[in-house]
């Protein structure tokens, strides 16, 4: 690892980059509704562009060695325990950076049109921009307690925006889930924090900064490793949706549309991806949580497609596909690939937000319906959308030089050829890539062509979305082809995204396979992928009868199975929630009011009945307290006469 | 003149002073057991200038002027409280001030 040069921007330069969105939030929370909705969307989006154009230079300025720091103040000082509130930017943060203010950029602007029939937009862009301001902070903290703060702020800005529409009981549920489930997670990962920071006292190092982390990190025991990153990773697996946790991302989809692009698929989730990153070292030294990390992004990936495959909600394919995604990304982490896990994230922030915009827009088109089918045949009625959402499946299966061909090809290569990876991991990623090839088309064509099975009124409203909706959708669609280009093969042109990154990941050395086999293996991918694309062109481009015979297959098991999600949520509701609402509820019934009530009526009443028995001699008489006071003067006097 | 006891002074402001103090515990009337008090401090004077007279000492009766001076500020004072006292009741009873106590 080399050293990174220390550097200082001028004019703090670094602190406006969150401070400005965290401005607008609040400017737009007080005086919002004097502005009225469109001022205050502006404002918001203006915000972020200005991040955005901060965050360029900053990445224009940045040497890849070098790191910005920007101290702002000292957090918290405890005798030699001392956290900075310091932002920090070095070339991994700088890439998220980019992503979070440039498609958060987008993002807002598509949210002006799409929000612009709601009553609560200045609300949605409060929402917005509170949660841009975490997000980044997540990313730019220089020690691990700033980026848990920004890791609780997101979790509060998704459950506001999940429960948006707070007034339907059934958001405001999914909102609940989504705070509830990632709060489990990020207990394993306040643990966690709380272990490295005793483990490391211990040696007597008191710290919580990246740097001053990654020089003594040696000084730890590999148990005490293990158990940190154990813990880490319980918090990633809340945050980036990963089994167990992930049940909460698909149900977050009840957020308005631009929410699910900019949370669930561009930036919060992948937070979880972008701790480890950034712990790399840490990580790296724990072999048995890196296998573990690998095994359950791998079993993620496959999971989520698989139930994929028969959802009915175009969110909810997109969602699944989401944590599926998210499941690639931490098989690279977990075979110690972090370049190719950041790479994949960056890419795949642009066709997810790119699709998911673009559902929003068949949404916003279809008057609300989410049902793939009551869609089809929309093609006609709305060509961007459906030549962008062409160009985004494209590169979620993983079409030749599109962005996901790219950063999937490399994390499946790295899963077969890394000192931690192996064949079995390889061939999980490949069948994911088939069966995600297979949803996405399936959901292409069920959306955009055969026959429209829409209702007459929802037919004739039909209309492509405005100007300020689809041209966010072209820019991410371009991003969607061409960002791949940057990590290329060694066979094709070269890796700028690996030569960026490697003074934070190190030079990857690995052992050395023949290109050969890469090319093969690359080939075996592309194949499964065309097998699951031809399938969907057969299943549901003809109209076949072969999807239903298949659903029938085996009584009807295996696609109620994935239809239904493997029922977890169903198994989640009767061994955890069940029996813990039921604990609460013996707890509300009968603990409080008997056992602590109890008690503390307990002690009161005891003090009262106590105090009764002298208060008798409270007449409230002087002449007795007198009296009192006499004998007592006597009685004192008839002592000390006696002692002498 | 003859030469009395110093025995006999004694026990005559005991007696005050017991009257005092009985009248303090039992009248139902605060000027009489504002009285009573003024009886208890001269029984004190008393004591206070026999052996002041039997040892020869001055301070015994320059302690009586102090007392005295402060008696009669007691007494303005104790007669303007039992004025007010009397103005909100219409009594002068103490056992019907009974207002502090739970």
């Amino acid at each position: 690892m080399v050293a990174l040069t220390q550097l200082t921007l001028p004019c703090d330069l670094l602190r406006w980059i969150p401070l400005l969105p965290l401005a607008g939030s609040a400017i737009n929370l007080f005086f919002g509704g004097r502005m009225g909705k469109t001022a205050a969307g502006l404002l918001a989006s203006s915000a972020v562009a200005a991040s955005f154009a901060i965050a360029l230079w900053v990445f224009y300025l940045l040497p890849n060695n070098g790191i910005f720091r920007d101290l702002v103040y000292t957090w918290i000082e405890s005798g030699s325990f001392k956290v900075n509130f310091a932002l920090q930017a070095d070339a991994l943060t700088a890439v998220m950076l980019l992503v979070v203010t440039g498609i958060g950029f987008l993002i807002h602007l598509y949210s002006l049109g799409y929000m612009e029939h709601d009553t609560d937009m200045v609300r949605f862009f409060v929402y917005l921009n509170l949660f841009l301001f975490f997000m980044l902070l997540l990313v730019m903290g220089d020690n691990l307690l700033l980026l848990f703060v920004g890791w609780e702020g997101v979790g509060l800005c998704s459950y506001l925006l999940i429960g948006f529409w707070y007034r339907d009981q059934n958001n405001a549920i999914a909102g609940n889930k989504a705070f509830i489930v990632n709060r489990i997670g990020d207990f394993g990962f306040v643990l966690g924090i709380f272990l490295l920071v005793a483990e490391l006292a211990r040696q007597g190092v008191w710290t919580l900064d990246f740097v001053e982390l990654e020089k003594h990190v040696k000084l730890l025991s590999p148990i005490a490793i293990g158990a940190i990153t154990l813990l880490l990773f319980v918090g990633a697996t809340g945050k980036s949706a990963q089994i167990p946790l992930f049940v909460w991302l698909p149900d977050a989809m009840a957020g308005p549309t631009p929410v699910s692009a900019l949370i669930h698929a561009a930036t919060m989730v992948t937070a979880g991806v972008y701790m480890t990153a950034r712990l790399h070292f840490l990580f790296e030294l724990a072999p048995g949580t890196l296998h573990l990390i690998a095994w359950v992004g791998a079993a993620t990936a496959i999971f989520a497609a698989t139930i994929a495959l028969t959802q009915t909600d175009i969110k909810r394919v997109l969602a699944y596909s989401t944590v599926s995604q998210l499941g690639y990304m931490f098989l690279a982490v977990g075979v110690g690939a972090f370049s190719a896990a950041v790479f994949h994230l960056f890419t795949h922030a642009f066709f997810k937000a790119c699709l998911f915009l673009g559902s929003g827009s068949v949404i916003h088109a279809m008057g609300g319906e989410q049902d793939m089918r009551k869609m089809g045949g929309l093609k006609e009625h709305m060509p961007r959308t459906y030549w962008t959402y062409v160009v985004a499946t494209l590169a979620i299966a993983g079409a030749p030089f599109t962005a996901g061909f790219f950063s999937k090809d490399l994390i499946l290569w790295q899963a077969y050829s890394s000192a931690h990876g192996s064949g079995w991991l390889w061939v999980v990623g490949w069948l994911t890539a088939g069966l995600t090839a297979f949803y996405m088309f399936r959901q292409l064509f069920m959306v955009f062509h055969g026959t429209c099975r829409a209702d007459a009124k929802t037919k004739a409203h039909l209309h492509e979305s405005p100007e300020v909706m689809t041209e966010p959708l072209i820019i991410l669609a371009i991003g969607s082809i061409f960002t791949g280009w940057l990590g290329a093969p060694e066979y094709l042109w070269g890796s700028r995204w690996d030569k960026w990154l490697a003074p934070i990941f190190g030079a990857h050395e690995g052992a050395h396979h023949s290109v050969q086999l890469e090319l093969g293996l690359m080939c075996l991918t592309l194949a499964i992928i065309a097998v699951g694309v031809l399938l969907a062109y057969r299943f549901y481009y003809k109209s076949s009868t072969a999807p239903d015979s298949l659903a029938a297959l085996a009584g009807g098991a295996p696609y109620r199975l994935s239809f239904n999600k493997y029922y977890i949520d169903e198994l989640y509701d009767f061994f955890i929630v069940q029996p813990f609402t039921a604990i609460s509820s013996f707890f509300a019934r009968f603990f409080d009011p008997w056992i602590i009530d109890g008690i503390v009526n307990g002690v009161g009443a005891s003090a009262r009945g106590l105090s009764s028995v002298w208060r008798g001699v409270q007449t409230g008489n002087v002449q007795h307290y007198l009296a009192a006071f006499l004998i007592a003067t006597l009685a004192l006097l008839a002592y000390f006469l006696r002692q002498q | 003149m003859a030469l009395v006891p110093l025995n006999y002074y004694l026990i005559l402001s005991a007696v005050i002073f017991s009257i005092g103090v009985i009248g303090v515990l039992v009248r139902r009337n605060l000027i009489v057991v504002l009285m009573s008090i003024e009886l208890m401090l001269n029984a004190v004077n008393l004591t206070f200038i026999a052996f002041s007279r039997y040892l020869g000492a001055m301070a015994g009766q320059v302690t009586v002027f102090f007392v005295m001076a402060v008696a009669a500020a007691e007494a303005v004072i104790g007669l303007a409280i039992i004025i007010s006292v009397f103005r909100h009741r219409q009594s002068l009873d103490p056992q019907e001030m009974q207002l502090l106590k739970w």
